[in-house]
């Protein structure tokens, strides 16, 4: 009896844990079909194209529908079928599937697919169709946003606003400790962070910056964008290990957490913070009287009305890339047309009105508070615009501003070198250089893996 | 009787009876419609365990061996995966290291913390009703919104529990921003979610014949010998079952890890921002959370479907050296 029951209990156990692994990996394979450019919409023939995105919030959906509804007026052959609030899972999934249900048009907000998009070909490249339209990518998008769009070469995805990175600072705190200015150089950054530091037992009252990395946006890529680091070499493989800048960041970023009063004490005043996205983010609540962010976060203190002054800057650079002050780190969302499009043709026009007009490009911006993605844009003078906002109009403009590359395992590389910097603003690991000796290994097996 | 069993002239013995091979024929026949009608009950389970079963699990050790990115077809790439997940991967390590903890001390404590709280409803004279509402309520809580509110109890910095041990004079942890306390914190999460247990142990004890217990007693067996010569025994089918369901669940243990450590992290993961699983410094970071990354967000499924792979042997070897020992726990009659 008993080995008719343990039978029967290993088939259950099997059945249950059989289903577990359907769970994990129920996803069926399809390969993607080839295109299908000429859908006759340049003849005037009516054609619906469908596009998702991800925006959700009502002030973003009116937006995006307003931007569409422009795009219809000015090509009354082309009909948009706008599908929002679709997460990039789900994209992958459909453009893998294809059919008459999947996106011609797909946005997304994270940069981190767009190596795999361009090295599948999930998205065509869309190179030819800006030369046949005379569109000269390197004059019309600034060079950070093309780079995060392309991936060896291949221009499968365009920028479609973006965000830029500065600096915050609470003026009622840097009158009280003397500062007259916004810091230029990581030195002048470190004095103010100091002074502006007031100690309340073993906690603070106030803290000069949150210099950890898991103090929101202070994140290992966002302060390499100050220092200009590329992270691959020419032969695609992670430069991180031989490259000075970055072994450099992460030794300024731990003589900063030194100086502030150590990982520990920083971590427990870290964790009294208020969520990120809400009026009790640690900048609007006065808790630390620096802070790295992007743009949006004027929208957001415009809202939640902090009771102190505050004004943005660009953020600072190290002492000796001093003339490279008002660079800063670039991201955004992108957009491409799917591989299994039949309508590429409508959806090219549509690609193309909504990331290189320029009325188009600047009432999105106006109306969600990104930074614009061309030139055109970034100039134009219909572009609502304040000195704060200003601040990142200009990074984004700025030649040495950087970003994180496309990589082929999406953003693993950029996790394996924020693991590394955990290690190290902790103590876990002493030695820089090792550790990044390591990390640069582990980066290359990976992407090695992966392709 | 024995010799009437080996000597009666029957059906499939007469070969002299002119009538044996049609009957012979019928009895196939009968046994045919028997297999039929028994597959034919049978199918809906066979349908089921070949779609949900077997096909996926030969799926996925097929593309273990294979190079595979979600797109275009599976290329055949022999033992790379293995060899890369195996060999080349330390967050692999980290992450069985994660999920034997959580699977030794979690089930352990959950099973015990079950049976104890089981016990002590079924001797409550007054108000049992309202405790065994109390302590089945936590269950009905979804996995993320629990995690997130012990996120928040536990915060080291503005959470009530540490402000009240500091009121105490005793140790503040650091929780889920601690990686020595990030797997006791979830440990405490899950045993704070007890009520399916709970209910299961108390349906058991209450089962438990009480002639047996007054038997004992009248053998002069104090309370702990009544526990261990006649409560274990009647409910040790239960605590195996509580065992190994435990065992599968926390292999497959993925949400309350994922969200603690996403809360604590502070990281929204908005564009720009990259989350690290297992935040903090690894420590909670488990093998599902590991398909997950690899398959769905490093593109990566043949990786992923190794490490599935490994999830879905070690659940199984688990569970097998547990039913095979299962005597050992067992009442004798059962």
């Amino acid at each position: 009896m008993h080995a008719t029951t343990s039978r029967r209990g290993r088939r259950t156990v099997a059945a249950v844990a059989g289903s577990a692994v359907l769970a994990l990996f129920a996803s069926a394979c399809t390969g993607s079909s080839e295109s299908g450019g000429n859908d006759d919409s340049a003849s005037g023939k009516d054609v619906t194209i469908t596009f998702w995105h991800g925006w959700s919030q009502d002030n973003e959906v009116k937006a995006i529908n307003d931007t569409i509804a422009a795009f219809e007026k000015a090509h009354p052959n082309i009909h948009v079928k706008p599908v929002g609030n679709v997460a990039d899972d789900k994209v992958n999934q459909a453009l893998r599937a294809g059919g008459d249900d999947a996106p011609d048009v797909v946005s997304s907000f994270t940069t981190n697919n767009v190596g795999m998009f361009c090295s599948t070909k999930a998205f065509i490249d869309l190179k030819p169709l800006l030369q046949k339209s005379g569109i000269d990518a390197a004059r019309t998008f600034p060079a950070a946003m093309l780079n995060y769009t392309q991936f060896q070469g291949n221009q499968c995805s365009l920028p479609l606003l973006g965000d830029a990175y500065g600096l915050y600072y609470n003026k009622k705190a840097f009158a009280a400790a003397g500062i007259t200015a916004p810091p230029k150089t990581f030195g002048e950054f470190a004095d103010d962070a100091r002074k502006l530091t007031v100690a309340d037992g073993d906690s603070y009252k106030q803290l000069g910056f949150m210099p950890l990395y898991h103090g929101y946006e202070s994140t290992t890529e966002h302060f390499l964008g100050q220092y200009g680091a590329t992270y691959f070499g020419a032969d695609g493989k992670s430069n991180i290990a031989t490259d000075p800048k970055v072994a450099a960041m992460l030794s300024w970023q731990k003589g900063l957490v030194d100086q502030l009063g150590g990982y520990a004490k920083l971590d427990k005043y870290r964790a009294t913070f208020g969520e990120e996205f809400s009026a009790k983010n640690p900048f609007q609540t006065g808790q630390v009287a620096m802070a790295i962010d992007g743009e949006w976060r004027t929208a957001s203190l415009a809202d939640n009305k902090p009771d102190f002054d505050w004004a943005t800057a660009p953020f600072p650079v190290p002492d000796d890339q001093a003339a490279a002050y008002g660079r800063g780190y670039q991201t955004g969302t992108i957009v491409g047309i799917a591989s299994t499009s039949k309508k590429q043709a409508a959806a090219w026009e549509f690609v193309k009105f909504l990331t290189t007009d320029t009325d188009a490009v600047v009432n999105f911006a106006n109306a969600i508070h990104n930074v614009p993605s061309t030139f055109d844009a970034l100039n134009s003078p219909k572009l609502v615009s304040d000195p704060n906002f200003k601040t990142f109009l200009d990074v984004a403009k700025n030649p040495n501003s950087g970003t994180t590359p496309a990589s082929v395992n999406g953003g693993g590389y950029i996790v394996s070198l924020q693991n590394l910097g955990y290690d190290v603003e902790s103590g876990k690991q002493p030695d820089v250089q090792a550790g990044l000796a390591a990390t640069a290994r582990q980066i290359d097996t990976d992407i090695a893996q992966a392709k | 009787m024995s010799l009437a069993f080996g000597t009666r002239k029957g059906p499939g013995t007469g070969a002299t009876d002119p009538a044996a091979p049609s009957t012979q024929h019928l009895l196939r026949r009968k046994r045919r419609r028997e297999a039929a009608r028994t597959l034919a009950f049978l199918s809906p389970w066979l349908i089921g365990f070949g779609v949900f079963f077997v096909y996926p699990l030969v799926s996925t050790a097929y593309f273990s061996f294979t190079q595979y990115n979600g797109f275009g077809s599976p290329t055949f790439n022999g033992l790379k995966n293995w060899n890369y997940v195996l060999d080349e991967l330390p967050t692999f390590w980290q992450g069985l290291r994660n999920t034997v903890w959580l699977v030794l001390v979690m089930v352990t404590l959950r099973v015990a913390f079950g049976l104890g709280i089981g016990l002590l409803i079924t001797r409550v004279k007054t108000g049992a009703g309202f405790f065994r509402t109390v302590f089945y309520l936590p269950y009905l809580a979804p996995p993320v919104a629990a995690t997130v509110a012990f996120a928040f109890l536990l915060n080291p910095g503005t959470g009530p529990l540490n402000h009240l041990l500091g009121e105490l004079g005793l140790p503040q942890p650091g929780w889920f921003a601690d990686p020595n306390w990030s797997k006791p914190a979830l440990t405490l999460l899950a045993m704070w979610g007890i009520g399916d247990l709970m209910v299961i142990f108390m349906a058991s004890l209450l089962d438990v014949p009480k002639e047996q217990y007054e038997a004992a007693e009248l053998d002069g067996a104090g309370p702990f010998q009544r526990f261990r010569y006649v409560t274990l025994p009647n409910v040790s089918p239960i605590i195996m079952f509580a065992v190994v369901t435990g065992v599968i669940q926390t292999m497959q243990y993925y949400t309350q890890a994922i969200v603690a450590g996403k809360v604590a992290s502070g990281i929204a993961g908005n564009s720009g921002q990259q989350f690290e699983p297992g935040f903090p410094q690894g420590s909670t970071w488990t093998l599902p959370q590991m398909v997950y990354n690899l398959g769905f967000q490093r593109f990566n499924y043949g990786a992923a479907c190794v490490v599935a792979l490994v999830l879905f042997a070690i659940s199984m070897a688990v569970t097998s050296i547990l039913l095979r020992r299962r005597s050992g726990f067992m009442s004798s009659d059962d």
